[in-house]
């Protein structure tokens, strides 16, 4: 049994290698995705460009401007002393955010009026808004904040206050919230099912199709020696990919890898067992190469990209759409990978979704052998 | 083989079939197309399941034992069933393998069936690039690699020109002097004379079984026995229709 294994893994691998269409897409495909995404997908807020419409022309108003223009998250794109033409440059989208100064801001402050200040944001792009508005929230806070403890100072209550709470905050795992730390390992996750899928839903199929399937019935042959066999080669190909991600992950972006490289490659073996098994049950199931195709990009791109985590958060989706992840295999994975990759987690603590994944995977290779009958 | 039936659906490609064949005989199926002579052939070697009937090949029943079957006989399919984009060699040495050749075994086999296709000098190269009647050699050549006691060959020679077939039969010749059993489907009625005996389907139903000599005595028609199996043939088929007609 384990000498007719080995042997339609090589043939497989020369079927593969042969191909240089197959070859190109292993190799390149990835890369690529790493780069595309890493410079694509970029949710960091920074270098907003903002208007500032300062109508008050004093000394305090030029202070508050200087808070938002120290550090990254701001760049001024207009400055004007006239709010007419903000709706055109709002409109145009040369600034997505908007801080009016109105006139008498100096003078409500030293009269120990409360003053107000105006922020717009472009609401159109809802994300970078949010994240615009809370960095003007906080920046204006801390602004208000000193200027009460310089005044307490001044009426000479004592060598000033501190406000009465202070927060200090962290990011743990990913202190500048790069977004790129974030994509990339769900990368490994979203590349790894959409390879190993594609490829091993077109293998059956193809030998059905081209009619050399007959010949393999009729031979001695059993399902799970074909399945087994037919798998190797996508697992060694993925275990590539895998490195090849992580390795552009790291020299094109500085992705760092927390946790043990080991660990990443033998939980994607066990992850990439439930993401072939798929393929392979697809491709048993099909009639054509064309059809196997396209329910493979189905019923794994679709889920793993939208459904798994990877871009938008499984805790922020209606409830039934949460149960239905946890159908997902990528799902788990990207936990996994995620914790890996940023937090340095161990086996010790991701025991249960590699389970998950173990049981699956299983499961579905079991699966396709019953359905593999050798017969036509 | 007793009372073989195959059908798909409504249609009824294989209708009671029923015959024997001893060890080391060629036997040939012949039939027009769509008689049922490929159904037949599948359900003998495992491919396809038996609708009802028994039978059982190299002493291994049918329906229960399958695989075992498998292990003894060869099989040449009607389409070309090899792997295009794998060399000559690579076939041959896949084929090997899941038949389970002993490694000591193998190279004289790889040497045997490259001799016996004339493809020594061609071992290296891409089985997609040989022309039909080199194709079908190597077929051939891969369904004994394992000796098998039975060879089942489907259409063996269909597209390949006069010269090649000839060449073909010699080789089958060869094989069944050496006590294989060969089981051969063929619409060449020339090619039908070659065999020891004939079973000629129609319809899916054997309308004639014995020597190619017995089937041309079948045919007799008012004193005048046929000299070709091909007259044979169309009078047999000419006498079922007419015996289907009423």
């Amino acid at each position: 049994m384990l000498q007719r294994i080995k042997m339609v893994a090589w043939k497989e691998f020369i079927h593969i290698l042969r191909d240089i269409r197959s070859l190109a897409v292993v190799i390149v495909l990835p890369i690529l995705m790493v780069v595309l995404y890493g410079y694509a997908i970029n949710t960091d807020v920074r270098h907003l460009p903002l208007a500032i419409i300062d109508l008050d022309h004093s000394a305090p108003s030029r202070d508050l401007m200087g808070a938002f223009l120290h550090g990254e998250y701001f760049d001024v794109a207009v400055y004007s002393g006239d709010y007419a033409g903000l709706d055109a440059v709002m409109d145009r989208g040369r600034a997505v955010i908007a801080l009016v100064i109105p006139a008498g801001y100096a003078q409500d402050l030293s009269a120990g009026r409360q003053a107000q200040v105006q922020v717009i944001a472009d609401g159109s792009d809802s994300t970078t808004a949010t994240t615009a508005i809370a960095y003007a929230t906080a920046t204006i806070q801390q602004q208000s904040a000193g200027l009460a403890a310089a005044a307490v100072l001044r009426h000479g209550t004592g060598t000033g206050i501190a406000p009465p709470v202070e927060m200090r905050q962290r990011f743990w795992y990913n202190p500048e919230l790069k977004s790129v730390n974030f994509i990339v390992p769900g990368l490994i996750a979203v590349i790894l099912m959409m390879l190993s899928a594609l490829l091993t839903s077109m293998t059956v199929v193809r030998e059905r199709e081209r009619g050399t399937i007959e010949q393999l019935i009729v031979s001695p042959v059993m399902p799970r020696e074909l399945i087994i066999g037919k798998l190797i080669p996508y697992i060694l190909i993925s275990f590539l990919d895998v490195i090849l991600v992580i390795a552009a992950g790291r020299l094109i972006f500085n992705v760092p890898l927390n946790g043990s490289p080991g660990l990443v490659l033998a939980l994607s073996a066990v992850f990439l067992t439930a993401s072939l098994g798929i393929g392979l049950l697809i491709s048993v199931s099909s009639g054509s190469q064309q059809t196997a195709m396209t329910v493979a990009m189905m019923a794994t791109m679709l889920p793993s990209v939208l459904l798994s985590g990877f871009a938008f958060p499984v805790k922020a989706m209606p409830v039934v759409i949460q149960w239905l992840t946890s159908i997902v295999p990528a799902r788990y994975f990207l936990t996994i990978i995620r914790s890996i990759f940023l937090k340095g987690m161990g086996i010790g603590q991701l025991w249960q979704p590699a389970l998950f994944l173990l049981l699956f995977g299983a499961g579905i290779l079991w699966l396709s052998s019953l359905r593999f009958k050798k017969k036509l | 083989m007793q009372d073989l039936v195959k059908t798909f659906g409504t249609f009824t490609a294989v209708d009671r079939i029923s015959f024997t064949v001893p060890r080391g005989e060629i036997f040939g199926f012949l039939g027009p197309n769509g008689a049922g002579k490929s159904t037949t052939i599948r359900m003998l070697c495992g491919i396809i399941e038996p609708t009802s009937g028994q039978g059982s090949v190299a002493g291994f029943d049918i329906f229960r034992q399958p695989e075992l079957i498998k292990q003894h006989i060869g099989y040449m399919s009607q389409k070309f069933s090899l792997y295009t984009d794998l060399t000559v060699e690579e076939n041959i040495e896949f084929y090997a393998d899941i038949y389970g050749v002993p490694l000591q075994r193998l190279a004289e086999r790889k040497a045997w069936i490259l001799e016996m296709a004339g493809l020594k000098e061609r071992s290296r190269s891409l089985t997609g690039e040989l022309a039909a009647g080199w194709k079908q050699r190597l077929a051939l050549g891969c369904a004994m690699v394992h000796e098998p006691e039975i060879l089942f060959l489907d259409e063996p020679t269909a597209g390949v020109d006069p010269l090649s077939r000839r060449a073909f039969w010699d080789l089958i010749y060869d094989t069944a002097e050496s006590g294989v059993t060969v089981f051969v489907t063929t619409h060449y009625m020339d090619e039908a004379e070659h065999c020891n005996r004939i079973g000629l389907i129609y319809g899916g139903r054997i309308i004639s079984l014995g020597s190619p000599a017995d089937i041309k005595r079948h045919a007799e028609e008012g004193g005048n026995v046929p000299d070709t199996l091909e007259e044979a043939f169309i009078r047999l088929i000419e006498r079922a229709d007419s015996a289907n007609a009423e």
